[in-house]
């Protein structure tokens, strides 16, 4: 470290004003500042002395991304040898050296195209304000990936990322300034520009699409493939809301629906992320342990998550009351545990830049956004995800219901004044 | 003699003076209705998907403000300023009607394209404007090069906004493909480039025009507002 310190105590005066390498400060600052806590302090008005700052919050949320990371990987992985071999029933936990390779080849690329375009992106911004580089997208870059089908091309990964920092962030003012979550807004403009490459039921595994096109053409292809089919658990729970009810490629009738969903996605399965998906959304036991730093670690705010989760599983309830067709009929608690809503839940509304920031308002933002999120999902056939709309939305109305709870608090305390 | 007379008389401004001029060049940048003022923005959004549109869309508009501003010029002084809004809706419902018609004669696909649009020119707000802030108050000559300035600040928007999205949106330029077949697949398909669907959906349309607003602001710190 001491090596490391005095390159760095070094080359200072390079980088300041009037030095040679001027133009490169921001550079030089971002590298410093990464290796080591900056000194200078906040000088005027009353602060608290913290030494968390953005990079080092940053960095925990990454943390507490990794289980979610690290099952994602597996499970890309799984599917992907799955699909080579032609069998959707594959055990889960056999093999897994080698669904651990087929999914870091599926999922670093995307990690490292999404750095690499966000990062560069930014740095351009960083250099024409003339500043370091902001930590924003530390946490942005690791999550786009994560919600991204296994199958989706790199390019668009890349074209979504430098959609969403330049149009997502820099033109609000850059890192703390952005309306929408920045790597919502990437998956919605891949979601809206590319719709067969971000939804459907050939996305979610890797090379189910290539494969069904060799199908096409070689017989002894189109006999493995034969009954395989890459639906997820969404796009199967969104069919019974057409006249044309499936799970996993198999037709049902409405009064068989739910039990061959139920037992094609277990609770158990869903829970521990056995199932196809997006990369990182599959396993809630992931993202639990993640939340649970997060809420350790102050974070993510308990408010949002629990009002988020309470939201969803009421809305639950309540079409269950309604009733009448399979996918109101679906155990409430199953729409906690399929497609992204609890990665939603935990990673995206808790985005403290576009987030609700009141306490009561936090409540709010969170019920809504869990019950916006169902409401799409079951009501909506053409979206058969509901979750990043719901958050997006949510995310538009935040500074609303922040500045109506703050109007009642102060109604509240003037109507104190005046009776007392 | 003559030439005594003329001097007596106030000095005639020709057409192309600096001042008449500039009431041409400013609409284009500095003044663009459009970008600047954010008038007539609803048809940016909806003719904007293919280049073959946004044009006939943009000459209709020409045609109507050009005219209609050289005739509500020549009547100022006979308008009741009471009833001067009716009288500015009748002059461009008759403009508009005239080139709804020439188009359906005409260029009859892009009319059936355009629609209800062409209809709609008599509520842009960029012609009631300009017959309020400029006609209602000049003579015939600058009132034509006002509205020749500001259809040109609409129309090369609205041109550059097509061009983007024809181009990303279905990889064409005025209905000629670009990008090679997409139906086949060859050209640049066969790699792996896919159209951009989001270009078609009017969100898109108020993002460019988003995106040149911010270009054009950073250019010219003059436009940049204080707080």
């Amino acid at each position: 470290m001491k090596f490391l310190e005095k390159i760095v105590k070094k080359n200072a005066p390079k980088f300041a004003k009037g030095g040679k390498l001027e133009k490169w400060y921001p550079l030089y600052e971002t590298l410093s500042t990464f290796a080591f806590t900056p000194n200078h302090t906040t000088k005027r008005g009353a602060h608290i002395r913290d030494g968390v700052d953005l990079k080092r919050t940053m960095m925990t949320v990454i943390i507490a991304l990794i289980p979610a990371l690290l099952f994602g990987i597996y499970n890309a992985g799984h599917w992907d040898l799955a699909v080579e071999l032609g069998n959707r029933d594959l055990p889960f936990w056999a093999d897994q050296g080698e669904k651990i390779f087929r999914g870091l080849m599926i999922v670093l690329p995307m990690i490292v195209v999404s750095y690499g375009v966000g990062l560069g992106m930014e740095f351009i911004f960083a250099m024409r304000a003339g500043h370091g580089l902001h930590e924003g997208f530390l946490v942005s870059g690791m999550l786009i990936p994560l919600i991204m089908p296994a199958d989706v091309p790199l390019w668009m990964v890349g074209v979504a990322t430098a959609f969403a920092v330049v149009i997502g962030k820099e033109i609000f003012g850059g890192t703390g300034m952005n309306i929408l979550n920045i790597a919502l807004t990437a998956r919605a403009f891949l979601f809206f520009a590319y719709p067969t490459s971000m939804s459907g039921d050939k996305v979610w595994m890797s090379g189910l699409e290539d494969k069904q096109a060799l199908a096409e053409k070689s017989d002894a292809v189109a006999q493995q493939m034969d009954g395989f089919s890459g639906a997820t658990a969404l796009g199967d729970a969104a069919s019974f809301m057409s006249d044309k009810m499936t799970v996993a490629g198999t037709e049902v009738t409405s009064d068989a629906a739910v039990s061959a969903f139920e037992s094609t996605y277990s609770q158990m399965d869903a829970f521990i992320g056995m199932i196809p998906g997006s990369i990182g959304e599959t396993s809630v036991i992931a993202i639990l342990i993640g939340a649970a730093l997060l809420l350790f670690t102050g974070v993510g705010s308990l408010r949002i998550m629990a009002s988020f989760f309470a939201g969803g599983w009421l809305m639950g309830v309540v079409l269950n009351a309604v009733g009448g067709n399979p996918y109101f009929d679906l155990a409430a608690e199953y729409h906690l545990l399929i497609g992204g809503f609890a990665f939603g839940a935990v990673f995206m509304a808790t985005d403290p830049v576009t987030a609700a920031q009141t306490g009561v308002g936090k409540l709010i933002y969170g019920f809504f956004g869990g019950v916006i999120a169902i409401l799409i999902r079951v009501l909506n056939p053409a979206y058969p995800e509901g979750v990043m709309l719901a958050i997006l939305f949510m995310n538009v109305m935040a500074p609303i219901i922040d500045h109506y709870v703050i109007q009642a608090n102060v109604k509240r305390r003037m109507k104190r004044l005046k009776t007392a | 003699m003559s030439e005594v007379a003329e001097k007596t008389k106030a000095p005639r401004e020709s057409l192309f003076s600096k001042k008449n001029r500039k009431l041409v060049t400013d609409p284009l940048t500095d003044n663009n209705p459009i970008t600047i003022q954010v008038l007539g923005i609803c048809s940016a959004l909806a003719i904007t998907v293919q280049v073959e549109q946004a044009f006939w869309m943009s000459v209709s508009v020409l045609f109507v403000l050009v005219l209609g501003n050289m005739v509500i010029s020549m009547l100022r002084n006979l308008i009741p300023s009471r009833i001067r809004i009716i009288v500015q809706l009748v002059v461009v419902a008759s403009l508009v009607i005239i080139v709804d018609l020439m188009l359906a004669a005409f260029v009859p696909d892009v009319s059936e394209k355009l629609s209800v649009f062409v209809g709609l020119i008599i509520t842009n707000c960029i012609i009631m404007g300009r017959f309020e802030a400029f006609a209602m108050g000049n003579k015939v000559g600058p009132s034509l090069m006002d509205g020749l300035g500001n259809s040109f600040g609409y129309a090369w928007i609205l041109i550059l906004v097509a061009f983007v999205r024809e181009l990303f949106g279905s990889g064409t330029l005025w209905g000629q493909p670009i990008f090679g077949d997409y139906i086949e697949g060859n050209g640049l398909y066969s790699i792996g480039y896919v159209n951009n669907n989001m270009m078609i959906l009017p969100p898109m349309a108020l993002i460019i025009v988003g995106v040149i607003i911010w270009v054009q602001r950073s250019r010219n710190k003059a436009l940049i507002e204080d707080h």
